[in-house]
């Protein structure tokens, strides 16, 4: 399979503070990969890079082959984004946000869109409901619905199973290793919850400071670690680093 | 699958307003509101007047600036209050992952801001014919050239409070509101330029509404239109627009630098 995404010495400093320190890696097509670290590592800067949303001090972003920094808006239609610290409107009913989204993206025929999205997120109830009525695990539901509206060949997700019951969790791991499957799309997410990780990814990419300081599949990891899960590799690299 | 176009992206966050705008009745009396509640007071003030000065009021000249002016500051109200809502609901991120440029947004932003002017001002402008007998559409083309020139006063200033918004956050909300009247007593809109000390016209020579506002008075009681006027109140405009333009794009290449897309709304 092809890289989609490829940075090089990807960096971005605020003022005094480096965020972001020479990053270099790539997403093969196909591909789930976590990005883990502790608060302040660098996790949603190297996000809004990737989404355009933050300008990089130095570095090149390539995404499906161009120069994402130069020309974004080439391929911002096949990408998507869902967070839950990112709301959608919230006086807009689910539908309205569905359509206004189907629309913004280009998708072809918005209605059919929208029926398939809802009945894969269980949201067929909740379409004529305003967004503020819903519950937060409605909301992420919608959020994730939203992010897929475009059928993305690139999906971002920051912390996606937030907020959810655990059935739900299931649920959604299951859905996107489907999507993944059908559609060869790439996955990359933030999230902090090490079992999800170890259950869906292929590459985990461990940030500290800014840097990728661990990086490989979960399996390689816990060998290499010798430990029995994430959350244990995650705690040793993070007193490494300290010591 | 997507093959989005640029009209179709403006018309996405067309329906995103409109969808705002149906989801509140109160919010739609409210456009009509405030326009008709200034044409009933001013109308009243007119008529007082009409006894004592019948000059001041003649042609219908104080309900019809009164009207043209709430033209300015609906333009300007409806466009900013619209991308405040994009802050309120904390959903720039959301948009500008989506293939929305920011020359979209302000496409999408000045349409919805016109048809919120129009849906505010007509019930205004028709209802003072029956109560005062006064009928702004008697000026005929020229109130066209008027409305544009004040409608582009209003974005100007929007594409410079919203630049600004982007940049300092929900802090800078205030300047939505106060912003328009800080050029209200320079656009000479009750009274002649003449009236103004001379530092005082010295600057309203800049500001485009006061040649909408000398224009109106000459076509009112002068009977005589000067396309002159008009024409410096658009150049004017023109200048204004391409300032508040570059001002727009500058505040957000900022924002994308600082990493404010995200944020926003916090």
């Amino acid at each position: 399979m092809n890289d989609i995404l490829q940075t090089e010495k990807l960096t971005k400093r605020f003022s005094s503070v480096l965020a972001v320190d020479s990053l270099s890696f790539a997403l093969r097509q196909g591909s789930i990969t976590a990005l883990l670290g502790g608060n302040g590592a660098g996790k949603t800067t190297t996000l809004s890079m990737l989404l355009g949303l933050l300008e990089p001090t130095s570095g090149k972003i390539s995404l499906f082959g161009q120069d994402f920094i130069r020309n974004r808006y080439n391929v911002l239609g096949r990408m998507n984004f869902s967070s839950p610290y990112v709301d959608l409107p919230q006086r807009l009913t689910v539908r309205e946000n569905l359509t206004v989204y189907a629309r913004l993206y280009g998708v072809a025929d918005v209605r059919e869109r929208i029926e398939t999205v809802s009945s894969e997120f269980r949201l067929q109830d909740l379409l004529d409901r305003r967004v503020r009525r819903l519950s937060s695990g409605q909301k992420t539901r919608v959020s994730l619905a939203k992010s897929l509206i475009n059928r993305p060949e690139f999906l971002l997700l920051d912390e996606p199973t937030a907020s959810l019951d655990p059935d739900t969790t299931v649920w959604i791991r299951d859905f996107l290793k489907n999507y993944r499957d059908t559609y060869k799309a790439t996955i990359l997410f933030a999230s902090h919850d090490m079992r999800e990780v170890q259950l869906l990814c292929d590459e985990v990419l461990l940030m500290k400071r800014g840097k990728i300081v661990e990086e490989g599949s979960p399996q390689e990891l816990l060998l290499k670690h010798g430990k029995d899960d994430l959350e244990q590799v995650f705690l040793d690299v993070s007193r490494e680093e300290e010591a | 699958m997507q093959k989005g176009s640029s009209v179709g992206r403006i018309t996405a966050l067309v329906l995103r307003y409109l969808y705002l705008l149906r989801s509140s009745w109160p919010r739609i009396i409210e456009i009509a509101y405030w326009p008709t509640m200034q044409m009933i007071i001013w109308g009243f003030v007119s008529q007082h007047f009409s006894r004592s000065s019948p000059e001041l009021t003649a042609g219908g000249i104080l309900i019809s600036v009164v009207l043209v002016w709430d033209c300015l500051f609906r333009s300007h109200i409806s466009y900013t209050l619209s991308f405040l809502e994009e802050l309120w609901s904390r959903n720039l991120g959301n948009l500008f992952v989506s293939p929305l440029r920011p020359r979209e947004m302000i496409m999408a932003l000045a349409s919805i801001s016109m048809m919120r002017t129009l849906i505010g001002m007509i019930p205004a402008a028709i209802l003072a014919i029956p109560f005062f007998d006064v009928s702004v559409f008697q000026m005929g083309l020229p109130l066209l050239g008027f409305f544009l020139n004040l409608v582009l006063t209003g974005w100007a200033i929007s594409q410079f409070v919203t630049g600004i918004l982007i940049r300092y956050g929900l802090g800078a909300e205030s300047l939505t509101w106060v912003l328009p009247f800080l050029i209200a007593p320079f656009s000479c809109i009750y009274y002649p330029l003449s009236t103004l000390p001379d530092w005082m016209q010295s600057i309203a020579v800049f500001i485009p509404t006061t040649y909408v506002f000398e224009g109106m008075r000459a076509l009112l009681l002068g009977g005589s239109f000067e396309p002159e006027l008009m024409l410096k109140g658009f150049a004017l405009n023109s200048v204004y627009l391409i300032f508040g333009l570059i001002s727009f794009f500058v505040s957000f290449q900022a924002a994308r630098r600082h990493g404010l897309l995200l944020q926003s709304g916090e």
